[in-house]
């Protein structure tokens, strides 16, 4: 009886999906437009600066880079989560973590290694404290049943309210005259630069292939798949499920942790407490836009990285405010992901429908 | 999901292609690029430097480009400003935020933009060819403001919004509160720092929490209006900061404020004739004051009495003709060590290596 009915799809041709999301992306161009001629700014040089701003020149398509290695790695270790439908919402507070982690490791061990036995250290460091901020979480769900979401969702404040304590407090470096800093890291514990970018790129593309493998072609990558699906399954399958989610957490905390090592070491050369700077809510978007597939995660992170740049860069070309470029950013987001809605589900309009429950 | 992104990546090429289609115009005007911790329209202190380095930057044909809200804990966002300004052209990048020295002072010094000039507000960094921090003797403007307040207030309690506990904060305090006290020695300045430079909710809340201890006038080191709001609204005084900008009506006594077109414009005007070098002096290669026109004071509201507004502006001609200092004689920290001793004045560096707040102020962090 009602007007607009909504029922699962329960296949879709591929030329209805195309069209569905070519939708999409139009739609978020055309109201992006509409905005920015609200704001009185001409839509088609705005987006046509976009796309210069992030790859126009050398220096921009570096910087494009320097934004898409952390949205990646992160992508990366929420894949491992998510399929397994564990919701891990905090990838945020395992880079602070991770950086953390690297960060002590820094500021303590400099001068007593080799450079690279103290950056694999500072790495391996990062990923442990960003596997256990994981580790927390994960050995609750597996053993109580908490509900994950708000409990790795919680543990961003804790990390990051923690590294802030640290800042202002006992880790504040005293040569910075009383601004609340850490100490700026020595020379050998930043990642050296490969082709003009930090050779975190590096550990972007180890990382996506590594989780291409490992969801592919490993016990534990198929076990967690298979957890994903079914938990019932996996249970008369036989599998330790306790185990699948805890280890399956490990690295994905632990490929969080690194992120935050690649920005502490290369981009900072400090700790702050905002070092993951959004990264970790980001990269929930990117492998969630990817369907959890590291292939693609790569590609739908350089294309956000590229219109974060280049939404930096319109506005220090155009003059246009900062808000502006978030709104088409947000437009972008809204749409694409509200069609995802349109690819799981059927609309039907009108009564007409009354005839196909008959 | 493939074809999605086939598609996007369609789309993102079709306009790559239309991109190119526009060759980008490009202007003999030099550029300057400026990066700001805020809003160029927040009342306070990015929108005096906005307009400054308008004004400046077209007394000398330049263009102004300009980012805000870069934050000055984000080395990235600091780095990839400067550096999406040179690759737009700009010449001149001027550094808004104590926090953006340390990142600037690492491009200026990377041997990849010694053709760059960078001009940072504040901060500690300068080297020999292209670098230069900048800031003036705000502690001038701040006495006289001191010296407003206490005339104005009934209490003798003065209320103090400030930031970090950082040198430039404690002259500031320490300053105002010497002021107060040559017009009211036994005044009493209370300070809250927030630490940060700006977060209108910090700083209400911070404005509030000293009117409920008895503060009849305000002061703040920060960079919205939020303290001017918050004594508006419960009937004390303020004064601004950092601009011109009345938000409190005739709640409002006066405003420290910087005018950085006095630096700007003959800075700009070297670095166009190449005759542009940092000083090397200490702590600041380049240092303004109420003399060179960079450090001012606004006009006095109706509350200060008129006595005092003369009293004021006897202070204020010494200042401008280069004859008064705010740090000489006999002055003690709170804790009982001694800052200045009978009969000294501090130098610049020593004034810098205020780290403390002096005896009459009492200071909490929240």
């Amino acid at each position: 009886m009602d007007f607009i009915r909504i029922t699962k799809r329960s296949d879709l041709p591929r030329s209805k999906e195309i069209i569905i999301t070519i939708l999409a992306v139009a739609m978020s161009i055309v109201f992006a437009g509409i905005i920015l001629a609200v704001f009185g700014l001409n839509p088609f040089e705005i987006f046509r600066e976009i796309i210069m701003g992030s790859v126009g020149t050398e220096m921009r398509i570096k910087q494009t880079i320097v934004k898409a290695v952390p949205l990646i790695i992160t992508s990366m270790g929420i894949i491992v989560a998510f399929k397994m439908k564990f919701w891990n919402i905090g990838a945020e507070g395992q880079i602070t973590m991770g950086a953390l982690g690297a960060a002590w490791v820094a500021i303590n061990l400099h001068g007593t290694l080799p450079q690279p036995a103290l950056l694999l250290l500072m790495m391996a460091a990062a990923a442990i404290c960003g596997g256990i901020w994981a580790f927390i979480p994960a050995v609750f769900k597996a053993k109580l049943g908490t509900n994950e979401t708000i409990f790795t969702l919680m543990l961003n404040y804790v990390a990051i309210k923690f590294v802030t304590y640290l800042q202002y407090g006992p880790w504040r470096d005293p040569g910075a005259k009383g601004f609340p800093r850490i100490e700026t890291f020595s020379q050998d514990a930043v990642l050296p630069s490969l082709g003009g970018v930090h050779t975190g790129w590096i550990i972007a593309v180890l990382a996506t292939v590594f989780v291409y493998f490992f969801m592919k072609s490993t016990k534990l990558g198929y076990e967690i798949a298979v957890v994903g699906e079914s938990i019932e399954t996996a249970r008369y399958a036989g599998m330790n499920i306790s185990k699948i989610i805890i280890a399956a957490m490990l690295i994905s905390g632990g490929l969080c942790g690194i992120t935050g090592m690649i920005q502490a070491s290369a981009v900072e050369k400090t700790l702050v407490y905002g070092i993951a700077n959004n990264y970790g809510f980001t990269a929930i978007i990117t492998a969630w836009l990817s369907k959890l597939k590291a292939g693609y995660a790569l590609l739908v992170c350089v294309a956000f990285a590229m219109l974060m740049q280049g939404g930096d860069y319109i506005q220090i070309a155009m003059g246009v405010s900062s808000t502006v470029s978030d709104i088409v950013q947000g437009l972008i987001l809204f749409f694409i992901l509200g069609s995802e809605f349109f690819l799981r589900y059927k609309v039907h309009l009108g009564r007409a429908v009354e005839k196909e429950v008959a | 999901m493939k074809k999605v992104l086939v598609v996007m990546l369609a789309v993102i090429m079709a306009f790559a292609f239309t991109a190119c289609g526009g060759d980008e115009e490009s202007s003999d005007a030099g550029k300057v690029g400026a990066i700001y911790i805020g809003n160029i329209n927040d009342g306070g202190f990015t929108q005096g430097m906005h307009e400054a380095l308008e004004k400046s930057s077209e007394e000398n044909g330049l263009e102004l480009l300009y980012k805000e809200n870069v934050s000055d804990s984000d080395a990235q966002a600091i780095r990839d400003a400067a550096t999406n300004f040179i690759d737009e052209g700009c010449t001149i990048i001027v550094g808004c935020s104590y926090g953006f020295g340390e990142t600037l002072d690492e491009l200026a010094n990377s041997g990849d933009y010694d053709d760059i000039t960078f001009l940072h507000f504040s901060g500690l960094f300068q080297n020999e060819t292209n670098m230069e921090n900048f800031f003036g003797s705000m502690d001038e403007a701040r006495y006289l403001s001191g010296m407003a307040a206490a005339a104005t207030s009934e209490s003798g309690v003065l209320g103090y919004v400030a930031a970090y506990p950082l040198p430039e904060v404690q002259i500031g305090i320490n300053s105002f509160t010497l002021g107060a006290q040559a017009v009211d020695p036994d005044v009493e300045v209370r300070v809250i720092y927030i630490n940060t430079w700006g977060d209108a909710e910090l700083e209400r809340t911070a404005a509030e929490q000293l009117i409920s201890a008895g503060c009849d006038v305000l002061t703040y080191h920060a960079d919205s209006t939020a303290t001017q709001l918050a004594a508006a609204d419960a009937g004390v005084y303020t004064t601004g900061w950092n601009y011109r900008n009345n938000a409190a009506g005739d709640y409002y006594i006066t405003a420290p404020y910087w005018d950085m077109s006095a630096y700007f414009t003959p800075t700009f005007e070297a670095i166009l004739d190449g005759s542009f070098k940092p000083t090397g002096n200490q702590p600041f290669s380049s240092y303004g004051s109420m003399e060179s026109g960079m450090i001012c004071i606004d006009d006095f509201g109706p509350a200060v009495p008129e006595d005092a507004v003369e009293q004021i502006n006897a202070v204020k001609e010494q200042m401008e003709n280069g004859e008064f200092s705010v740090f000489s004689g006999e002055i003690m920290y709170a804790d009982g060590t001694v800052l200045c001793e009978e009969g000294q004045t501090l130098t610049v560096e020593e004034i810098w290596n205020i780290n403390k707040e002096i005896e009459g102020v009492i200071s909490t962090s929240n």
